[in-house]
């Protein structure tokens, strides 16, 4: 890994990934805002108002929980959990909701809009529209509407649009496109709050600056309660947003290891997973250079995770430049294994998961066994696991 | 010269503007596509713009989604699409130019795209999204080969980036009318004929205007100001409605006309 070298570069480059990929209407748009969080990230009163908002609405600092019965019964190296799931709304994306939210105040926008998978970045962006006052249209896949029926009627309750996209796979991906669509058509008063480490620059940069708060407590918090600094850290990644909150700052610390984990689907081997850092090869998706499951022509290939929030063919630049620099290395969990995890945490330690982070878990249960008792995994339970009870009681059944 | 160079130099002369037609490669299939290449040169047509289908499309509403889905459930690829063009490029004399997205041609290679639609007899490729500033490189490599990389310009482009757009786009400069996605609209938007004027007034190149131009009149209007007119989503509708009809061709024909009437009156 080059040393030090201040990422993204100036057009927004991790390394090879990155960059604008978009049509010139939004160019425009992205100087703007690039502009304006440039500004804003050096503002007091932007920063006192973002951590006001963080502390007294959000509920931050969120806890680093010690796991002590799961640590107990995997007998191995001692698991922290990010607890991101007690954040308000009941995931990490609030975080970045927020920050966007008072940016487009400060750009004088009136509407935001957004895309969502499993509708967690959906509620946190219906949330702070609520919240500010913006009129707020989430652009939502068919099949996703369908298996996260919790949150659309949050969202609704809270006075948004869920808008339903019924092209393509019908997901996460087709719900980007149509906001990107919405964006294009509305950018003069609209302001599209993207929900991860994806699309044009600045937005993956924007998503990791707003998400490092994650990072950023896990660290001091560790340092406080270990002296030390951990040996892993465990996300589950999408597009990446909770993973690189946690990863970048910890990014100089070079003995911490990072893992990403993929949801692996039915197998890495079926066409049905949605691990873009393992199987797939670069190419451009929603506005920036990264790596992405497509076919021989370079179409978009039809992915598959039993959450949906990991259900997409892309991934930010950033994790690719992890990827290739090896700062990170990238594992894939099941659909089938994800189940276990999810099981696993619930029983152990009274906390349900969602299906997103249940996947980290897991690999943590999986590695913990196989390390030394004093060494450290930190994993980052993203989000928690109301909203997939549904999907889960078609799996885990009861007598 | 190039054949688009050809094209706007005779057409100066002529004092008359392009009319130019967007269909999509393998909508419903490359027979048909190969046949309406022909058809639409006979009908006056000046150049054609051959989308080459994504999966994700941006950039594009409803309509040309659709046909993008036709051509890929089809079978199309880029592959068969660079035959289909080198078979009809025996026949047909008028510039042809590829519309995609840039995965398809990171994917195949640029090098190789390049030098495979210099083989096919393609003349230029547009792709919305690829801004200037991404588009470097495979502007550089085009430019050695005499093939035309058309940008895009919009209602929302600053001044700035409006100089630095004219001066990288080879063969025209593409103006987006409107700020939103390609498909027919009632009306043009109020600024659209200001900002052609403006335009022009920063450069020589041929500046051609397309994105929601539904009818004959829409496109009379802006041949006026405009060295180009484009038609897209309206000819794909037809084309939509009639696949498989008797009428086909003759269908098509009637409508290309009543624009080509429009674009080229004096």
């Amino acid at each position: 890994m080059p040393k030090d070298r201040k990422t993204p570069d100036k057009r927004g480059y991790f390394g090879a990934f990155g960059g604008k990929f978009v049509p010139e209407t939004l160019m425009c748009a992205l100087e703007a805002l690039e502009h304006e969080l440039t500004k804003a990230l050096k503002d007091g009163k932007f920063l006192s108002d973002l951590n006001y908002y963080l502390k007294y609405y959000a509920g931050r600092p969120t806890p680093l929980y010690f796991a002590k019965r799961l640590t107990e019964k995997l007998k191995g190296a001692k698991i922290y959990l990010k607890r991101e799931d007690l954040a308000h709304t009941g995931a990490h994306k609030i975080n970045n909701t927020l920050g966007q939210a008072l940016l487009a105040k400060r750009m004088g926008k009136s509407r935001i809009i957004a895309e969502t998978g499993a509708g967690q970045h959906g509620v946190a962006t219906a949330t702070v529209g609520a919240m500010f006052g913006f009129k707020c249209d989430v652009y939502m896949g068919t099949e996703d509407i369908k298996r996260q029926s919790l949150n659309v009627y949050r969202m609704k309750l809270m006075g948004a649009r869920v808008i339903p996209v019924d092209s393509g796979s019908k997901t996460l991906k087709d719900a980007t496109n149509e906001a990107i669509r919405d964006w294009v058509t509305n950018v003069r008063d609209t302001h599209y709050i993207l929900g991860s480490v994806v699309g044009p620059h600045p937005y993956p940069f924007m998503v990791r600056e707003f998400q490092s708060v994650i990072g950023k407590e896990a660290r001091e918090e560790i340092l406080r309660v270990e002296k030390r600094l951990p040996d892993f850290l465990i996300a589950c990644v999408g597009g990446g947003s909770n993973s690189i909150g946690l990863f970048h700052p910890f990014a100089k610390d070079k003995k911490v290891r990072f893992i990403g984990v993929e949801a692996a689907g039915g197998g890495l081997s079926s066409k049905k997973h949605a691990a873009t850092l393992i199987k797939g090869k670069t190419g451009v998706l929603h506005g920036s250079k990264s790596y992405l499951l497509q076919d021989k022509d370079g179409q978009v290939s039809m992915v598959h995770s039993i959450s949906a929030g990991l259900d997409y063919p892309g991934v930010g630049p950033e994790h690719s430049y992890y990827k290739e620099t090896g700062r990170a290395s990238y594992v894939g969990v099941s659909d089938r294994d994800a189940l276990f995890g999810f099981k696993l945490l619930s029983e152990c330690e009274g906390i349900i998961p969602a299906l997103e982070p249940s996947h980290a878990v897991y690999y943590a249960s999986k590695i913990a066994p196989r390390l030394a008792m004093n060494k450290i995994i930190i994993v980052n339970l993203s989000g928690r696991g109301d909203k997939d009870i549904d999907i889960v009681k078609e799996h885990i059944r009861f007598k | 010269m190039n054949r688009i160079n050809a094209l706007f130099k005779r057409l100066k002369e002529e004092r008359k503007k392009a009319f130019i037609v967007y269909i999509t490669a393998g909508d419903p299939n490359l027979e048909t596509t190969k046949k309406l290449i022909k058809e639409l040169e006979k009908n006056g047509v000046d150049l054609i713009e051959l989308g080459v289908p994504f999966s994700d499309p941006m950039a594009d509403g409803p309509t040309i989604q659709r046909a993008s889905q036709r051509a890929l459930s089809g079978g199309t690829s880029i592959k068969s699409i660079f035959e289909a063009v080198h078979s009809v490029r025996k026949s047909v004399k008028l510039p042809l130019v590829f519309m995609t997205y840039y995965n398809p041609v990171l994917s195949y290679g640029p090098e190789k795209f390049v030098h495979d639609c210099k083989t096919a007899g393609v003349d230029g490729v547009i792709i919305p999204d690829l801004p200037p500033e991404e588009g470097k490189a495979l502007a550089d490599l085009s430019a050695k080969q005499d093939f035309s990389i058309i940008f895009l310009a919009a209602p929302t482009s600053s001044a700035k980036r409006l100089k630095i757009i004219a001066k990288k786009s080879s063969g025209f400069i593409y103006y987006v009318s409107l700020t939103g996605v390609t498909g027919e609209r009632r009306n043009l938007a109020p600024d659209t004929v200001s900002s052609i004027r403006k335009l022009k007034k920063i450069t020589k190149k041929p500046v051609c205007v397309g994105f929601g131009i539904s009818r004959p009149s829409q496109a009379q209007r802006l041949s006026r100001i405009a060295d180009g007119v484009i038609v897209g989503s309206a000819i794909i509708n037809i084309i939509e409605r009639n696949k498989g009809k008797k009428d086909f061709y003759k269908n098509v024909n009637r409508f290309t006309k009543s624009f080509e009437r429009a674009v080229h009156k004096r």
